[in-house]
């Protein structure tokens, strides 16, 4: 069951990165590009999953915790990074 | 040798499967979301999917298939980091993308946030007129 299983999530995660993929390209602002890259680390971190649920090993599993580190401090920078670029900061 | 646990094992094999086509399922479905929503805000709804229900779905199926018990508090812990950073991000591009003016507002049912920035802006402005008072004295 588990090469079924293993064959069926690389086709879903691939479409899922493909999607991910497109709106990072044409995103029309930049968080939307950083939301997207977002969801394209969460989906690597779901495809490391599965690599070890099928293959019965925790190698990956530091990585997983970096990778969700690593995507928490990039939107929140980013996030702040857009947030300062206002011209006027009592308007909007 | 006992077929009660040959047959426990292919249960357990097969609801760790199930979890694992759910999971990468709802990747998917973030990908369709961000694709076909139309602003921001409808997006991160879309995107919040896999970071939280989808890796719990996943490294439930990774506890499954390991078959030991101490393997679930390190998963747990995994995933309650991933809990406490995502509400922390989605928040920072809320305000950023609310900042900046990337949403629909004929879209939103509910803008609590708008009061407060009114507020906070009569708020500057008084102070603002008040510190130019002072100055001309």
């Amino acid at each position: 069951m588990m090469p079924v299983v293993l064959a069926v999530t690389a086709v879903i995660f691939s479409l899922a990165a493909g999607g991910a993929i497109i709106r990072i390209a044409r995103g029309p602002s930049l968080l939307d590009r950083v939301l997207a890259a977002d969801v394209l680390l969460a989906i690597l971190g779901g495809a490391l999953c599965v690599d070890m649920a099928v293959n019965r090993h925790l190698n990956n599993l530091m990585l997983v915790v970096a990778i969700s580190i690593i995507g928490f401090i990039g939107s929140v920078t980013v996030a702040r990074f857009v947030a300062d670029r206002r011209v006027n900061p009592h308007e909007s | 040798m006992n077929p009660d646990f040959s047959g426990g094992d292919a249960w357990i094999d097969l609801a760790s499967a199930v979890f694992m086509v759910v999971g990468a399922l709802l990747s998917l479905g973030a990908a369709i979301g961000l694709l076909r929503f139309p602003d921001l805000m409808s997006r991160m709804h879309a995107a919040t999917k896999p970071q939280v229900l989808g890796l719990f779905l996943l490294l439930a199926a990774i506890g499954l298939q390991m078959r030991t018990w101490w393997v679930w508090p390190v998963l747990a812990v995994a995933w309650i980091f991933q809990l406490l950073t995502v509400p922390v991000s989605a928040h920072m591009v809320g305000r950023a993308g609310y900042r900046t003016k990337h949403l629909h507002r004929e879209l939103l049912a509910a803008d609590e946030l708008e009061a407060v920035v009114q507020k906070a802006a009569a708020e500057a402005a008084r102070r603002d007129n008040h510190d130019d008072g002072e100055n001309h004295q």
